[in-house]
């Protein structure tokens, strides 16, 4: 990861994921930004200060929210199935739920909030489809772990895997424009085959989705 | 029968009003009308002031205090001789930088620190307010402290920030005078007074009635103040303050040396705790004032103004929230905050809100709690980078 920074990858944010990073490309200057499972706060930091958003976070875990807070950060503690139905319709410009959709209750219910409080969902998950873990699966005969799938079955927060085609599929099913996809590689770039499903949904070790609704 | 009444609360010296005090204050001639109609036709704030106001008048902080504070924030108390009640979170260097910001505390209408209240002369007439004075709110404590800013020509607040009582306040600056804050910091609070918050107020106020020195509120008439009555409610008030594990982790089940099963003395180390808390608290607070105060808490209920919508207080608003809660508070719960908290969603507004982990109980706001104590920083060094102060 110490290769040259490729072209499109501007931004100083030394620390922040690569996912979080594409995100933040996908967000223009000014507008207001709801963070779901925002950390301490990284992306909206860089929001803030790099495009003048109105980013704001929600995190579940109180030492994270702390971390955020104490760096003037607005990040509140709540979580993605309990509090998004608080917000009235239209709030945000975007709603972010980053490596956060696999582990909530109710995948479905969370989207339909997200696209209702904001206009423009972006959402990130670690893709299930990936070719080592349905070798693993199909070779070992137990759950795989990959070092993104990186717990056993039985200690994961991560109660709702998916792969990308399940994910078109839901949006699909639920009347979602996908306006823009990509799938990111193991090296952390965006990988090539946004015009091959099946390919990404075989080497992509994370997706990222910009949604609207209808 | 007489050892026993000693030792129901062993206090000396009580019988004895607050000194008088010259505080530092502002006399506003017009007055205020209170929401209950009736009007004050002169008006005292007593205040205490830190820190410098900058030229362009925006680096002011206003703090709120609680039910038996007042303006001594950061300094020696003129009447205990103790430290000032926020000396850990108020000072130079400290999350609420003096060499930053103009702060400023105002003593609560109705309180008995200099500011208008049952102490002070009544309207027009001979004595004190006493039991007379009229019912005050915490809108109409607002309304004081908003005359007092006016007094100072600040157009805005950097900051208003409070617990428990002062929280409510801040709550009540925010939905009033949203132009007039650009941050908020409620800190152990809540947006009404629950049914268990009225009744141990309830419990209080009745153990002063029940003092035959109370003399129907007049006691000033024959100077025996019902130091007993007072002492006790703060007794009660002060359990409401801590927690369970912090009694146990103070006191637990030790003795004083005494001898045992005797019913009178105090034995157990958490009776003398309790007693010396009650007795010191009768030499510096004024019963009728204990009594106006804790009704105006009890009256608190913010949505109330706004339909029974707390989303509506807020609809709108600009100023940046930080709410901040503790673990171990039972009387004003995370889970109030967390009301709070949705409310603000509901109007969009912009929050911050933390759960701070103490076992200190409510009074956790008071202590030294580094974790609350960063945040409160934090959050202000946030909120002056996005109102361009330098």
């Amino acid at each position: 990861m110490d290769a040259v920074q490729p072209e499109g990858v501007r931004y100083v944010a030394k620390n922040m994921r690569v996912d979080l990073r594409l995100i933040a490309e996908m967000i223009a200057p000014a507008s207001r930004v709801l963070d779901i499972g925002c950390g301490d706060g990284s992306l909206i930091d860089h929001l803030y200060r790099t495009k003048g958003c109105d980013a704001r976070g929600i995190e579940i875990d109180m030492a994270e929210v702390t971390r955020a807070v104490v760096h003037g950060l607005p990040v509140m503690h709540g979580d993605a199935d309990h509090d998004l139905a608080q917000y009235p319709d239209g709030a945000f410009d975007y709603v972010v739920l980053s490596r956060t959709l696999q582990a909530v209750e109710r995948p479905r219910e969370v989207l339909r909030q997200m696209l209702r409080i904001g206009r423009s969902a972006l959402v990130s998950f670690p893709n299930f489809g990936h070719w080592q873990l349905r070798w693993q699966l199909l070779w070992t005969g137990q759950m795989p772990m990959t070092s993104v799938w990186a717990k056993p079955w039985h200690e994961t927060p991560n109660i709702h895997p998916c792969t990308i085609r399940d994910f078109f599929a839901l949006c699909e099913e639920e009347g979602y424009t996908v306006e823009k996809w990509l799938a990111i590689d193991e090296a952390g770039q965006k990988a090539p085959w946004t015009r091959a499903i099946g390919m990404a949904n075989m080497f992509g070790d994370q997706a990222l989705f910009q949604l609207r609704r209808g | 029968m007489a050892e026993r009444v000693n030792s129901v609360v062993a206090c000396r010296d009580m019988d004895t009003a607050l000194p008088d005090i010259d505080h530092q204050r502002v006399v506003f001639d017009d007055g205020l009308t209170l929401e209950c109609g009736q009007r004050l036709e002169r008006l005292e704030v007593a205040y205490r002031t830190y820190g410098k106001l900058n030229a362009e008048r925006t680096n002011a902080v206003l703090i709120c205090h609680a039910l038996t504070g007042d303006q001594y924030v950061a300094e020696t108390h003129p009447v205990t001789g103790k430290p000032g009640w926020w000396e850990m979170v108020v000072g130079p260097g400290r999350p609420i930088d003096t060499e930053r910001f103009f702060v400023i505390c105002s003593n609560v209408i109705g309180g008995c620190m200099g500011s208008t209240g049952p102490l002070a002369r009544r309207d027009g007439g001979e004595g004190p307010w006493g039991t007379d004075f009229p019912p005050v709110t915490v809108k109409d404590m607002v309304a004081a402290q908003r005359k007092l800013v006016g007094h100072f020509g600040i157009a805005r607040l950097f900051a208003v920030a409070g617990g428990s009582l002062g929280g409510m306040q801040v709550l009540q600056w925010a939905a009033n005078f949203p132009e007039m804050v650009f941050a908020a910091v409620p800190i152990a609070t809540a947006p009404y007074h629950s049914a268990q918050n009225i009744a141990f107020n309830e419990v209080g106020r009745q153990s002063i009635f029940a003092d035959p020195d109370w003399q129907g509120g007049r006691y000033w008439e024959t100077g025996r103040i019902p130091a007993r009555g007072l002492a006790v409610a703060r007794m009660v008030a002060h359990i409401t303050y801590l927690s369970e594990e912090a009694l146990t982790r103070k006191f637990g089940r030790r003795v004083r040396g005494g001898q045992a099963m005797t019913a009178f003395a105090d034995l157990f180390e958490v009776e003398s705790y309790l007693r010396h808390q009650g007795s010191t608290f009768v030499g510096r607070f004024d019963a009728n004032a204990y009594l106006t105060i804790t009704r105006a808490t009890d009256y608190f209920d913010l949505a109330e103004e706004f339909g029974g919508d707390l989303a509506a207080a807020f609809r709108g608003s600009r100023t940046r929230f930080c709410l901040i809660s503790f673990t171990s508070d039972w009387l004003y719960p995370t889970a109030e905050s967390r009301n709070i908290a949705r409310a603000l969603n509901g109007a969009a507004a912009n929050v911050s809100f933390v759960e701070i982990a103490s076992d200190k109980g409510h009074d956790a706001f008071l202590l030294d709690e580094p974790d609350f104590h960063r945040a409160l920083r934090g959050f202000l060094a946030g909120c002056a980078e996005h109102a361009g102060l330098a």
